[in-house]
């Protein structure tokens, strides 16, 4: 199946979970990133169980953030 | 690392701050990376999720709207940018806990003072360097 991940268009087996393709994206810092699948946020603990489809865009967010 | 922003675009994150206040405000910047250096080429005013005078959380759907706008525009993200409306221009424990991007430029503007002051910084290992910043 065809997926534009963060803009560039790739080819990824059938079946390829969020939690996979953070894997093989080498993502860094997983526990800080946030991801959307068609502009939907993906909740985190969802990762493992989210399937992805062909045609799917996925964007990878840093959750930004601070304090004074 | 040299950031240099121009004038137009600090002036729009101070209002931006301003506005704001008493609360903290943030934003992302893009443009152009050469020879090591970052041009700022555009400043996105987004919300603070948390509605804090001492915490901040850029809006994720605000984040990807600016990212595909990047991306549109062929810019490069930067890094971000956020204000501290009482206490100095530089990075808190919090800010540096939560920095994930070796590459960024975090940049702070203080309103601490009559003056505002923005200064740039970069985060990593759990430390912070100050970068030279240039508003022209």
């Amino acid at each position: 199946m065809r997926l534009t991940v963060a803009g560039t268009q790739k080819d990824y087996e059938d079946g390829l979970t969020v939690a996979k393709l953070i894997e093989i994206e080498n993502v860094e810092t997983p526990a800080y990133v946030t991801v959307s699948v068609n502009d939907e946020f993906a909740a985190s603990g969802t990762f493992e169980t989210t399937v992805l489809k062909d045609g799917d865009i996925i964007e990878f967010l840093y959750f930004m953030g601070g304090g004074q | 690392m040299t950031v240099t922003l121009k004038k137009m675009h600090f002036d729009a994150f101070v209002n931006h701050a301003c506005s704001v206040l008493p609360n903290e405000a943030c934003g992302l910047i893009a443009g152009r990376l050469e020879s090591g250096a970052a041009f700022v080429e555009k400043i996105y005013l987004l919300t603070n999720t948390d509605q804090s005078p001492e915490h901040f959380s850029i809006d994720p759907k605000e984040q990807l709207a600016a990212v595909k706008d990047m991306r549109v525009l062929g810019l490069a993200p930067l890094g971000n940018v956020h204000s501290h409306p009482s206490s100095p221009a530089r990075p808190s424990q919090e800010d540096i806990r939560l920095a994930h991007d070796p590459k960024a430029s975090y940049l702070i503007l203080s309103l601490a003072q009559e003056e505002p002051v923005m200064k740039a910084f970069e985060i990593a290992g759990g430390a912070a360097a100050e970068r030279e910043i240039k508003i022209i």
